[in-house]
């Protein structure tokens, strides 16, 4: 479905107040990672409220579509978008990280039911999603409307676990599966590519027998349709291969690795929630 | 004297007494658990039939997945379908699975809570002529260290098939070991099987034992041998067929360390951490007795016959005999 212009700025508007809610709650946590949760709320709004077939007051409908974050530690954005989707109150998103919270550090299940799974250590989530939609497949055959999504990020392209899971998704052309790649180009102790070069990465994918497409992943009606174009693919699992700016939404933050990995303190949180709410100074914020 | 209540093999001390494979029992109890619920399946990293997972895959090919020597897939992979409704059963060689996919096993199955079966084949240095890269002697450390998790390690054959077909119906996680050699089959289809419930199947012919072996896998056998040896030199034997580790029947061990005062415990796995570690833990907590300890000692295995290996590596008939004098002595 092709969205609207007013759709768009809508949701663009949305995936504005994610972005202040995870700076908000990075704040209260004092610790936490920033750069891939704001690059990535684009691509989260996108999902739940628009793309995923699901239901935030029955989490466990059988029907569902199913999302599996990958990369556990951008937890603050799958948080953050569950919050505002109606799953939990968005006033619970400031226990992130504090002992007894149901958001803990990186997502487990047990404290937070409504997670499809756990996950931080990386390189794990492609293959769980994988059997998911071997299971989707076996009970509703290849002609399932179900959707099985996993958000993945490049990084965790180091893990031989992920590879495993990308051959055995070619192997069994499982259509029903559809990987976003959350192409920001940093990892924890520099550029991707001079820490363990992915390039040509469409290549790969390519050759273990993905349907692939390569996307700006913070450009919302380009990630709408690249989920729908990957419902019309039938013979293959598909990955979104999403360019991402990282810290996305926050001049000071973009494309520097020296915020993968760490949370603002006071004064570049206020600075950062000023910048969002002003839209980047092209209005006036109500705050001020 | 043999437990009559247990209906152990008559033949259990028998020269031709039936020698079968444990991985053959669960072969064999993973098709009727197939079965009888069709929301098992199998994932497998190409040693099916090694495994005997070739049995479920011939009667059901749609619910099997060939993984390819993948194990870090082959556990996640697993969770996945699990977390969809499915009662997965995985299976390898121990030493790859739990061996080499624990932090999956950790994360994705124990930390997740789901029904996944972990079958860890060839454990042990019963493995033989394949060497010490192939003989998994710390598996059941790394297994019942896991939160959630279950851990068996049956005797025979036959108790394998009945514990693949009771795990099937719970939703824990779970792992269990078996052994690739041909094992002398012990128990019979009447013998009693249940999670978490540790068996007596030998005990003193009057009154009270001076010691008890606590036994865990194929060394039951050898553990019965050794109890039936010191009959007949007058020291009274209770062995204790430990097949669940985790949960450990605390119960049963509480019942023998009071009314023996002295355990040995036996099993085809470093000492370190093992089953016998378990035993010690919760004995030196709620009623320390001397305890020998009859596993690997801080060492890894070797190419040679099974019988070589268990004589080599101290789990030999006369190493638990030692064990049972020594620890005899240590008793007040």
């Amino acid at each position: 479905m092709i969205l609207t212009e007013s759709k768009i700025r809508e949701l663009e508007l949305k995936a504005n107040q994610i972005r202040q809610s995870i700076i908000e709650m990075l704040l209260s946590a004092g610790s936490g990672h920033t750069a891939g949760p704001l690059g990535m709320a684009d691509v989260f709004t996108t999902l739940y409220f628009h793309t995923l077939k699901h239901n935030p007051k029955q989490p466990n409908w059988p029907e569902r579509d199913r999302l599996v974050l990958s990369n556990g530690h951008i937890a603050p954005v799958l948080y953050a978008t569950m919050a505002h989707a109606g799953y939990f109150p968005v006033s619970e998103l400031k226990t992130l990280r504090k002992f007894g919270t149901r958001l803990q550090g990186h997502p487990h299940r047990e404290y937070l039911p409504m997670l499809e799974t756990s996950s931080g250590p990386l390189g794990a989530g492609l293959s769980q999603a994988v059997g998911m939609a071997l299971a989707d497949r076996m009970d509703n055959g290849k002609d399932t409307q179900k959707r099985i999504y996993c958000l993945t990020s490049d990084g965790e392209h180091d893990e031989g676990n992920t590879w495993e899971a990308i051959m055995l998704a070619g192997k069994e052309k499982l259509n029903n599966l559809v990987s976003v790649v959350d192409r920001n180009n940093i990892q924890i102790d520099g550029y991707t590519e001079d820490i363990m070069p992915l390039e040509p990465l469409a290549n790969k994918y390519i050759t273990f027998n993905w349907h692939v497409i390569e996307i700006d992943g913070n450009n919302i009606a380009e990630i709408a349709l690249a989920f729908d174009e990957a419902k019309t693919i039938f013979e293959k699992p598909t990955v979104i291969i999403a360019h991402t700016i990282p810290g996305r939404g926050v001049a000071e933050f973009e494309r520097k690795y020296e915020w993968h990995g760490k949370a603002p303190n006071r004064e570049e949180a206020e600075m950062a929630l000023k910048e969002l709410r002003t839209l980047g100074g092209k209005i006036k914020s109500e705050h001020e | 004297m043999i437990s009559s209540s247990q209906k152990l093999n008559p033949k259990i001390f028998d020269k031709d007494v039936a020698q079968v494979p444990v991985r053959r029992g669960f072969g064999e109890g993973l098709l009727v658990a197939g079965e009888a619920d069709d929301r098992v399946v199998g994932l497998c990293a190409d040693l099916t039939e090694s495994t005997q997972m070739h049995l479920f895959k011939e009667k059901f090919p749609n619910r099997f997945i060939e993984m390819g020597v993948a194990e870090q897939n082959l556990v996640t992979t697993a969770s996945g379908m699990a977390s969809m409704g499915k009662i997965p059963f995985v299976s390898s060689y121990a030493m790859f699975s739990p061996g080499r996919n624990w932090e999956q096993i950790r994360t994705t199955i124990a930390y997740n809570d789901v029904p996944v079966k972990i079958i860890g084949s060839h454990a042990g240095v019963s493995v033989g002529p394949d060497g010490g890269t192939h003989q998994a002697i710390e598996d059941i450390a790394l297994m019942r260290v896991l939160p959630n998790m279950i851990v068996i390690s049956p005797c025979d054959s036959i108790e394998a098939k009945k514990a693949t077909m009771a795990v099937a119906q719970t939703k824990k996680p779970t792992y269990i070991r078996l052994i690739r050699d041909k094992t002398p089959v012990i128990t019979t289809e009447n013998t009693p099987f249940e999670i978490g419930k540790a068996q007596i199947y030998f005990e003193p012919i009057t009154g009270k034992p001076d010691v008890a072996i606590i036994a865990t896998g194929a060394l039951v056998h050898r553990a019965l041998m050794v109890a039936r040896e010191l009959e007949k030199e007058k020291i009274g034997v209770t062995v204790v067929n430990l097949s669940t580790i985790k949960p450990l029947d605390e119960k049963m061990i509480l019942e023998v360390a009071k009314s023996a005062s002295a355990i040995v415990t036996v099993e085809e796995h470093q000492i370190a951490g093992g089953m016998g570690s378990a035993v010690a833990e919760f004995l030196a907590s709620n009623f320390p007795v001397p305890i020998e300890f009859i596993g690997v000692d801080d060492k890894f295995g070797q190419s040679g016959t099974p019988d070589e290996l268990l004589e080599h590596y101290g789990m030999g008939v006369s190493h638990i005999k030692t064990a049972v004098l020594k620890v005899l002595k240590r008793k007040k």
